[in-house]
């Protein structure tokens, strides 16, 4: 419940953003985020909310971990990658 | 060269993103904690996610000896406190649709849990989110759901966001949410933990800002590195924070720029604030933390199962707590006095499929951490 994860905005409707999380598309409410977003950006995903518009300069750095985590997701009994998945979840279904 | 042959050994085995700075800031951190010259050295972070990180690399391998970085009260669900456990379970029992976050539902209150209840026949749901607790919600109009509100201030947020949109009439909030900071205090004065410097968590701080931190270095005369969650996060944090403690300067540091600024999220603090108030309350086996418990605010109350419902805990207080739990250490554990391996219940008869304690059961817990990665994993002897 602590780690956000971040995905790219694909669209933006009334206080929410279509958002892409390494394929997987999800709808994130905007009601909390701290900047405007547009399609393009990268956001901060948790519990189904965007916390943070990720500057772009820091999104190399900002997906490493998450890369890192999802590559060993495969076998399912990782608490961080089970973690993630869980942030993904917690999203709205396009 | 380093001069730990362990650290070497660890650094070899574990992957970085970059190998070459990884090797310079255990360098760093190993330089820094000799020159400290007192043994141990004890830092604490707050945050589950950053014990995951720490245990599932392995970087307490590369850790000097005399640095001890040890995990405070950082797991939401383990410090939801028995009473408020028993609230979900009671609401549950009278016929309520209780909506909760996963983890929640394998911790006993005083005597039961909510998969308990469910086990009953209560009705207990699984949510990732409180959006779609209030979806259950709108799905369910002939039944109360009420959405069990845990975890710190970011999954606070969402809650805030939520009781300020529509909801429907059948919808509401028993909030058992924590607010991190007052908690800081408390384990700062324990005089047990001895604790000199914090580490604090990166996605916590990116909504109340860095700033927050500044009252409690001057009060205390701690200081606080904020800290992402890449193992290279983590290990520039810890060295930075090493510096500070050698250099006596408790100051306020913000290693994770990328995510976290000084005011943090302006909008998202507004709604928390607009929708909680703090206060007093237990820490399940820590201490009374003042302002450690955000409660709905009295214009929300028409959504406050609290106030609506009358919550009926007698009935659960004839139940009995399991023989073991009394042997459990957890709240040592959350304060940082004792680790999970000091337990002697820790991988025996407690287990992640038959836990005893709340930090044996939730994913961000130190002992269900430690009891997947190893909390001080021997890499020489692989």
């Amino acid at each position: 419940m602590c780690l956000g994860v971040p995905g790219r905005v694909v669209s933006v409707r009334e206080g929410f953003a279509e958002v892409d999380f390494w394929g997987v598309r999800r709808e994130v409410c905007l009601d909390i985020v701290d900047e405007p977003v547009a399609p393009g950006d990268y956001i901060l995903n948790h519990v189904g909310f965007a916390i943070r518009r990720i500057p772009a300069e820091d999104i190399e750095q900002t997906l490493a971990l998450y890369e890192t985590l999802l590559e060993e997701a495969a076998d399912g009994g990782d608490l961080m990658a089970a973690d993630v998945r869980s942030e993904i979840s917690a999203t709205g279904k396009k | 060269m380093i001069e730990n042959p362990r650290a070497e050994a660890a650094l070899r085995q574990l992957k970085f993103r970059d190998p070459e700075i990884a090797r310079r800031l255990v360098r760093t951190i190993e330089r820094v904690t000799h020159e400290i010259g007192r043994s141990p050295v004890s830092v604490m972070h707050v945050c589950g996610s950053h014990e995951q990180a720490i245990s599932k690399f392995g970087l307490r391998a590369t850790f000097p000896k005399d640095l001890n970085v040890i995990m405070g009260p950082g797991c939401p669900v383990c410090i939801t406190d028995m009473p408020e456990v028993d609230e979900g379970v009671a609401l549950a029992r009278q016929g309520c649709v209780v909506a909760s976050y996963g983890d929640m539902l394998r911790v006993r209150g005083t005597a039961l849990s909510l998969n308990d209840a469910q086990a009953e026949g209560a009705s207990v749901e699984v949510v990732y989110s409180a959006t779609q607790a209030v979806e259950l919600a709108r799905a369910m109009p002939d039944r109360e759901v009420v959405f069990f509100a845990t975890g710190f201030e970011t999954t606070a947020v969402a809650t805030a966001a939520i009781v300020r949109g529509n909801l429907p009439k059948n919808f509401s909030i028993l909030s058992a949410h924590k607010y991190i900071p007052p908690a800081m205090e408390i384990v700062a004065e324990m005089p047990e933990t001895r604790v000199e410097g914090f580490l604090a968590a990166g996605h916590a701080a990116t909504i109340t800002g860095w700033g927050i931190f500044e009252p409690f270095v001057e009060r205390h005369r701690i200081p606080v590195v904020v800290a992402g969650f890449e193992p290279l996060d983590i290990l520039a944090g810890l060295a930075r924070l090493v510096e500070l403690v050698r250099d006596g300067e408790p100051a306020v540091v913000n290693m994770f720029p990328r995510c976290v600024t000084r005011e943090g999220n302006l909008r998202a603090q507004e709604e928390l604030w607009s929708v909680f108030r703090p206060i007093g309350g237990r820490w399940r086996g820590i201490a009374h933390v003042p302002n450690g418990n955000l409660r709905l605010r009295d214009e929300w109350a028409h959504v406050d199962a609290r106030r609506r419902f009358t919550i009926d805990l007698a009935a659960l207080w004839d139940g009995v707590p399991p023989a073991l739990a009394a042997d459990c250490v957890c709240g040592d554990i959350m304060s940082g006095i004792s680790a999970p391996t000091d337990c002697k219940l820790f991988g025996k008869e407690c287990v992640p499929d038959a836990p005893v304690g709340a930090c044996m059961v939730s994913s961000e817990g130190a002992c269900r951490i430690w009891h997947q990665y190893g909390g001080h994993p021997n890499l020489e002897a692989l």
